[in-house]
Formats: C-alpha cells, sequence, structure tokens
C-alpha cells in the first residue's frame, strides 16, 4: 500500500497507469503504517536525546539516589529548567525559520524586572495580570525585532545582537543599581515557583503547556508548515508565494513573547531580580534548540526536540558535580555536545547529497 | 485590446505581443511575442540572453513587464507576485527546481494551501492520498512521504509538476527541465507533458536541445538579443533553419585577433573529470594561442575552468602547465606555476572592491614586492603604476576605490593584477560581460597583444561573435564534454551552435531521432594532447 486509509472522497488509490513506462526511480515505503510510524519515531533526532537524557539522570541517580528518588530531587528536575524551556521553545520556532533571536536574555530581564516592579507598584495586582503584562512586554519587544529584521533585510543575528544591548541597556537604565527582592513579592506569587500539582511543579506545567500549543501549531496549521518552509528555502517560499514576512515577524513575536513569559517565571523561581538577570542565557536557548536537533540553518527539527535539549542542558549542569566531574570538563562536555550535534546534521545531509550526484551520473 | 475573435473556439492560453523589460539601463527584454495554444507544446528557443527566461519571469509574475500586451485565455493580465499568477492558473518549472529540502514530498506539492481537516487542522492523510494519487496519475512511484531532500532532479521536476496539476494550471512553462535528467528521466517527463497537452494545457517547453524540441513541441519561436525573431510550425521547419533563425546576424569585425606565432603546448588538460560536472576534458593551450571555451551556460565552462586553477576540486585526470604538473586544489600553486585566473564574477571574486586600485593590482604579488616582509605604499604604487598606465584604466588616481569604477575598468584592474605576476597562461572567463563596447574593444586588443606576446589564453565566453572573432580554435562544451574542437577557419556560428546543443554520438539522451543532418564537421573532436 502506497497510504494510509484516508477519509477523502476521491476513488482509491489508483493503479498506476501501465501504458508508459513506468520507471521505479523512488519506491514507495511497503511498510504497513503502525510500523513506519514506529520507525520513523525510532529514528527521530527527540529520541536520540531523550536516551542521552534518561542516561545522565541514571548515571546521576545511580552515584546519589536522592538525584531523582527524593521529593526535591524530583521537583528540582522538573523546575530547574522550566525556565529555559520556554526560552528552548520560542529559539526553535525562530531557528526553524533561519532566523536566530539574541535578545532573549535581554527581553526575559526587561519583564522579570518589570514583573517586581508591578507588585511593588501596584500592591494587590493580580498575578494573572502581570502574567499578561510579561508576556504583552515581551511580545512588542519580539515584534521590534521582527520588523527590523524582516523589514530591514539585515541579517537576524545582527539586529538582534544589536537590540540584546538595547534592551539590556532599558533594563539599566531603569532598574539602576536597585534590585527586586523576595520581601517585595507577594507571598502567593512566591509559592508558584514552588507549588506542585500531583507533585509536578506548576512552572513546569505552564512550560508543557506552552510547549504542547506551540508544537500543535508548528505541525498542525497551515502557517506553521510555513516556518518550516521558509527555513528550509527561503526563495522557494517566495516563488511559493508564500507570506514570508509575516511568517518571520510571527516567529519573533512569538519568542519575545515567551522570553516576556520566561521574565515572570523567573521572578516567581528566584524571587530576587536584578538588572543583569538573564544575561547569556540567550546563548543555553540556541544551545539547547541545536542540541534537540533544530538544525540550526532551519527548515528541521521540532520544539519537542528543543524542549528536552534545554532539559538536557540544565540537568547535565546538575549532574556532573554530582558525578564528580571537574568544572572545566562540565563546559566541555556541553561544547562537545553542541558540536556534536551540528556535525551530525552536516554529515547526513552532506552524505545524501553526495549520494544523489553519484546516482545522477551513473543513469 | 484586440477582441476579433469573440465567436471563434477559444482564446490561445497565453498572449504576448512586443512585451519589454529593462533592468536599469539594460534591456532584458526588447519586444517578446509568444501565442500557445491550448492543447499545445510551444518551444522557446534562443541564446543565452535572447530573453527567454525574462519573458518566462514575466508570466510567472516575478517580473513587471514595462510594456506590451499580456493576455491569459484572452483576458489581460498583469502579476506583481508568483502568488498571483499561480492563482490565475500559471505554473513554472524551472531548471533547477525549487523544492524545500528538509520537507515531505507531499508537503512540497500543497505548500500554503494544505489540506484542511476538523478545526482547520492539517489532514495529513488526505494529502498523503491525493499525493499518491497524482503520482498514479502521472505514472511515476514516488512515496508522498519521503523527505523532498534526495531526489534526483528528474523527480523532483516530476513534484512541479504534480503541483502544477493539483493547481489545475492551464499553463505550464518549463524553463530547460531536461538539461540536468538522463535519457530514460527525459522519456517519462515527455510522456508526462504529453499527457497534459492531451488533457488540453498548454506548454511552453524551453530547450537547447533541438531532437528534443523536435521529438516533443508542435510549434517553434525563435528569440534572438530580447527580440521575437519567427515562429514556425515544427513540421514546416529544420534544424538548419532554427539554427540560422537564432544566429541570425554576421560576425561583427569588432574583435580582431591579429595573427601570432604559435608555439609550444603551455597548458595541457587531460582526463579531467569532475563526477557529475564535468567529463573526461581533454585539450591543450599553446604559447601565442587564444582558445575560446564556448556553450551554452551551465554546460560546464566556468566549472572547468575553476577546476584547472585549482579552485574546486576534481576526481582525475591532470593539468600540466609547460609540462610540469599542477597539484589540484592549489590556486598558490597555480599562481607559480605561471597561471592567471580572471573570473566570471569579477565583482565579488576578482575584486576587493573596497580596497585601492592599487591595492587590487598588488593583491597578487604582495609577497614579492616585501622588502624584510614590510610592505610600504610607495612600493605598491611603483609596482602598480606601470600595470594601470598600460590598460589605460582610466581613474583619477591610484587609490581611487575600485567600487566607483565602470564595469570596464574594474575588468582591467583585475587584468593588470595577474599581468603584474607575469603569467604564462591567461584564463579569462566572460571577459566583457556587463562592459560598454568601447572598452570591449580595449580588452579585445589587450588579449590579442598578449597572444602576441607569446601568453596562451583560454577565454570562455557565451557571447558567440567574440568567441568567432578572438579565438584562434573553439572549444564546445556541452553538458560537461567537450563536443567538438573548431579550428578558426571552420568555427561557424552553426557549427558551434550545434556542438553546445547536441551531446556526443551516443550522448546519455537517448533520441537520435532530432538529428537532421550536421552543419560540416561540428562533432568533429579531435583529442588534442
Amino acid at each position: 500500500m502506497t497510504t494510509a486509509p484516508a477519509p477523502s472522497k476521491e476513488p482509491t488509490v489508483t493503479v498506476p497507469d501501465t501504458s508508459t513506462e513506468v520507471q521505479l526511480l523512488v519506491e514507495p515505503s511497503s511498510l504497513a503504517p503502525r510500523r513506519r510510524m514506529a520507525q520513523s519515531l525510532l529514528r527521530s533526532r527527540e529520541l536520540s536525546i531523550l536516551a542521552v537524557l534518561l542516561l545522565v539522570i541514571a548515571a546521576a541517580t545511580i552515584k546519589n539516589p536522592s538525584f531523582l528518588l527524593s521529593s526535591s530531587g524530583w521537583r528540582d528536575l522538573l523546575l530547574t529548567p522550566s525556565m529555559l524551556i520556554l526560552l528552548a521553545v520560542g529559539q526553535a520556532a525562530v531557528i526553524i525559520t533561519r532566523n536566530v533571536d539574541l535578545s532573549v536574555g535581554s527581553v526575559l530581564g526587561l519583564t522579570a524586572y518589570l514583573t517586581g516592579r508591578l507588585f511593588i507598584d501596584h500592591p494587590g495586582i493580580p498575578v494573572v495580570v502581570v502574567f499578561a503584562a510579561g508576556l504583552l512586554v515581551g511580545a512588542v519587544l519580539g515584534l521590534v525585532n521582527g520588523l527590523l529584521v524582516a523589514l530591514g533585510r539585515v541579517p537576524a543575528l545582527v539586529i538582534t545582537l544589536g537590540t540584546l544591548y538595547i534592551y539590556r541597556g532599558l533594563v539599566l537604565s531603569w532598574a539602576g543599581s536597585s534590585r527586586i527582592n523576595a520581601s517585595d513579592l507577594p507571598a502567593g506569587f512566591l509559592a508558584l515557583g514552588t507549588q506542585q500539582i500531583l507533585t509536578i511543579p506548576v512552572l513546569f506545567l505552564i512550560a508543557v503547556v506552552v510547549l504542547s500549543a506551540v508544537g500543535y501549531y508548528l505541525y498542525t496549521a497551515r502557517s506553521g508548515r510555513e516556518f518550516y518552509a521558509i527555513g528550509s528555502d527561503p526563495d522557494a517560499a517566495v516563488l511559493y508565494g508564500l507570506n514570508v514576512r509575516r511568517r518571520v515577524i510571527g516567529a519573533f513575536l512569538l519568542s519575545g513573547a515567551l522570553a516576556g513569559l520566561a521574565g515572570v517565571v523567573f521572578a516567581a523561581r528566584y524571587g530576587s531580580v536584578s538588572s543583569d538577570a538573564g544575561t547569556g542565557i540567550e546563548l543555553q536557548a540556541v544551545a539547547a534548540a541545536v542540541i534537540g536537533g533544530v538544525a540550526i540553518f532551519g527548515g528541521s527539527g521540532t520544539v519537542w526536540g528543543a524542549a528536552i535539549g534545554a532539559v538536557l542542558l540544565v540537568t547535565i549542569n546538575r549532574a556532573l558535580p554530582m558525578l564528580g566531574i571537574p568544572d572545566f570538563w562540565q563546559q566541555a562536555l556541553v561544547g562537545a555536545l553542541i558540536l556534536s550535534a551540528i556535525v551530525l546534521d552536516r554529515v547526513l545531509s552532506a552524505r545524501q547529497s553526495r549520494r544523489l550526484v553519484e546516482a545522477r551520473d551513473q543513469s | 485590446m484586440r477582441h476579433d475573435s469573440i465567436g471563434a473556439a477559444s482564446h490561445p492560453t497565453l498572449t504576448l505581443r512586443d512585451v519589454a523589460k529593462s533592468f536599469g539601463p539594460v534591456v532584458a527584454l526588447r519586444s517578446g511575442t509568444l501565442v500557445a495554444q491550448p492543447g499545445s507544446i510551444h518551444a522557446l528557443v534562443g541564446e543565452n540572453g535572447a530573453g527567454k527566461s525574462t519573458l518566462v519571469k514575466i508570466v510567472a509574475g516575478v517580473h513587471r513587464r514595462d510594456a506590451g500586451e499580456f493576455l491569459l485565455g484572452g483576458e489581460p493580465a498583469d502579476f506583481g507576485s508568483t502568488a498571483e499568477s499561480k492563482a490565475a492558473g500559471v505554473a513554472v518549472i524551472y531548471q533547477e527546481p525549487t523544492l524545500f529540502p528538509d520537507l515531505s514530498v507531499t508537503e512540497n506539492i500543497f505548500m500554503g494551501r494544505q489540506l484542511l481537516g476538523r478545526g482547520r487542522r492539517i489532514d495529513r492523510a488526505a494529502m498523503y492520498a491525493e499525493a499518491a494519487r497524482l503520482f498514479a496519475g502521472l505514472g511515476v512511484h514516488i512515496d508522498p512521504r519521503r523527505q523532498a531532500l534526495g531526489l534526483s532532479i528528474a523527480d523532483q521536476q516530476i513534484i512541479e509538476i504534480a503541483k502544477a496539476i493539483s493547481l489545475d494550471a492551464r499553463l505550464l512553462i518549463m524553463d530547460e527541465p531536461t538539461a540536468a535528467l538522463s535519457g530514460v528521466e527525459v522519456e517519462r517527463l515527455f510522456a508526462v507533458a504529453r499527457r497534459l497537452r492531451d488533457e488540453g494545457r498548454a506548454i511552453v517547453f524551453i530547450s537547447h536541445r533541438f531532437d528534443e524540441v523536435f521529438d516533443l513541441c508542435d510549434t517553434v519561436t525563435v528569440m534572438r538579443d530580447g527580440q521575437y525573431i519567427a515562429t514556425k510550425p515544427i513540421a514546416d521547419t529544420s534544424v538548419e533553419e532554427i539554427v540560422g533563425l537564432m544566429v541570425g546576424r554576421e560576425v561583427a569585425e569588432l574583435f580582431p585577433k591579429t595573427p601570432a606565432p604559435i608555439g609550444d603546448p603551455v597548458l595541457q588538460v587531460s582526463g579531467l573529470t569532475a563526477s557529475g560536472v564535468f567529463h573526461d576534458v581533454t585539450f591543450e593551450v599553446r604559447a601565442g594561442e587564444i582558445v575560446g571555451l564556448a556553450g551554452l551556460v551551465g554546460a560546464g565552462r566556468s566549472e572547468i575552468a575553476r577546476a584547472i586553477f585549482g579552485v574546486d576540486r576534481y576526481d582525475s585526470g591532470s593539468v600540466r602547465v609547460k609540462g610540469c604538473e599542477v597539484p589540484p586544489r592549489d590556486p598558490a600553486a597555480a599562481i607559480r606555476a605561471g597561471m592567471a585566473f580572471v573570473p566570471e564574477d569579477r565583482r565579488r571574486q576578482g575584486l576587493v572592491t573596497e580596497a585601492s586600485v592599487t591595492d587590487n593590482i598588488t593583491g597578487v604579488i604582495r609577497g614579492s614586492l616585501a622588502r624584510f616582509g614590510l610592505l610600504t605604499k610607495r612600493m605598491e604604487n611603483a609596482a602598480a603604476g606601470p600595470w594601470a598606465g598600460r590598460l589605460e584604466v582610466k581613474t583619477g588616481a591610484l587609490d581611487m576605490n575600485a567600487k566607483t569604477m565602470s564595469g570596464g575598468n574594474q575588468q582591467k584592474v583585475v587584468i593588470a593584477k595577474w599581468l603584474a605576476t607575469k603569467p604564462t597562461l591567461l584564463i579569462i572567463d566572460e571577459p566583457t560581460r556587463g562592459i560598454d563596447v568601447g572598452t570591449k574593444a580595449e580588452v579585445h586588443r589587450l588579449l590579442s597583444e598578449l597572444a602576441g606576446q607569446g601568453m596562451a589564453i583560454l577565454m570562455i565566453s557565451s557571447e558567440l561573435p567574440e568567441v568567432l572573432g578572438m579565438a584562434d580554435r573553439v572549444l564546445v562544451v556541452c553538458e560537461g564534454r567537450i563536443t567538438a574542437d573548431l579550428p578558426r577557419d571552420r568555427a561557424t556560428p552553426e557549427a558551434v551552435m550545434h556542438a553546445a546543443t547536441h551531446a556526443l554520438t551516443g550522448g546519455h539522451h537517448g533520441h537520435p531521432g532530432g538529428h537532421h543532418g550536421h552543419p560540416g564537421g561540428a562533432q568533429d573532436q579531435q583529442a588534442a594532447s
């Protein structure tokens, strides 16, 4: 069979017309749908990165059972990566369109400080409003990035490097040397940082809900698929008549909004915010996406992979000291992970295209 | 507007009349005319730069015409984007298909207009079924689920055609679709094209291979220099007539190559092969000789030159300069061996546009100019001055920025840069592209003079008159192979065009049906060495 049973009104798959010479140049898959699904799942990058993650957790747990088995160990395992998951999801959406957003760390710093200011200046403000404000401010900053990239025809790397400093400058001049302390924040808000539902931290639940929503959108919506098309070949996307500009702006808007949300999460999680909150975290977000199988040149990868990459990155940082690995090797290992992810991408695609040329020559 | 045939059976699917398009001062299309009927395959032929691609891009909505009439199915049309032309039922299949390599074949067909199921979510099962149905209708087996990456060009074109059918395109334009296909693949494409014709669609087929044009098409339109020349029913014409219409003009005496004594071989290339790019290229260039490398764009001429100079890799074969082997992939060694290479794209590959004339000219010889590892402006100017003067580079001062100069002067600077290395072999790719007529003649005079002083010159040019006027010997490249080696007296436009459009006998596309006799000696291949 060439297709899965389809709910369409079309007659079932026709037998190929034999009146012309049929050339079996690319054989259709002959696997049953369920086996095909199992196979593509087994071969997916997401699964292999998940396996690495489980390996790290297992090693750390064997060395020190409380890493996973104590209640605080379990909580930290899920809670610590929550913020990075949000950033990695947004970053993945941007990278898929063959762009990059380096300003997320500054956006996070800005909305984290904004969160504190809102609670200080408007006592009794509902937590929901603060979350909405974080999302909104982040979205506006992301929109600025998107407009500059889409209209300015300057690489996103340069644009967002610029806005990284500009947004950070905003926080610095706004906050000065003052900082938000846990005592400035209402107890109900701080409790969010540690609260659990059925042993699952609330912040992790927020991250998973966001991840699922974005993942679902990218997989099942026309506009979501266009993100991939644009990243895969921007010129072809224009020839297809896709609205490239709008999608790129959308990706940056999403990334900004999630960074804004992550800023609120930062405040809830740590309680104290200074003007340098989130400095350097943008590189972790890019690293998480790349480790999770999002191709740095766009067009492939999933937010699920990026999220697993984020968890892996954070977990490695927590597990390695426990395994008695010195500081230098911890950093080097993360670097090796990134390099191997990129090298793997290049090797796989180079091998494929070389095979294509040779096959064509032989025919 | 001409609506003279209201009562007639049907309008032509596409009507273009006296369409013109300029890019700044460059006129790409003077007056393009093309009428494509439904249920017919219409060939569009012409030399490089005849304006075919511009014409196609106007229909596709990539460019907007400056003037002329453009009707689609009898209705006036004017597309500002590819999306508009697509919506009007125009599908274009480019020589290099534009697919998204990371996405599945099915997604490529339906991108932007995916079938939707419940809640406006994409219905993948329905899309796979529809894609399988389209492929079955085309008589090809392609897994709708597989990635587009790794598909052959032929399969990618089938995907493009499937896309066009799913759009229910009434006009299908194929821009040199067979250039990269093998014999079986061409047969399969033609079977598909005939099927589409029989469904009543109009097809415009651009090709340089006359055997294919005569095999597949019903009508042929010839263009030359951005202008419409003639439209003929295939049944009433011949290859000779079409070639004559394409070439059309006398070789102007603009290009004087003064006879020079031909000396010993300087460059000997034997069996040079890069898989997928060029095959078994063997030739030599002697001192005082200008050898022209002719052929169509994409035939592999520049790639051969780049491989000889060591920029690109090659799989087998050897390059010798004055009998000494030049190592592959080592431009520095090629320069030491006495080679100089003026690339096709001088702005990007030949010049440092942000640097001064002096810096550009001394770019290659800087190492030898330096004394004790130090370099002074004065030394550089002293070295550059004579060269700039000799080539009459028109510039206010040697420290002028190369970016601000005209194309002709830039080219002179690039040539001066290489002459400063005192080469024995000059490889020059498209020496006069984008250069005004006056400077063109100067560049030609210079090349001729250099050959007279005993330099060996390998010149790649897409301009037939230039090749014929300048070269002592013309090598014609077709699909990565040298298909003809013509001495000056036998190098006629017809002979070169013929060799450039026909692969060698037994070449890998399988219908010899179109070889309606050869103009004298085109297939005369002499392995030099």
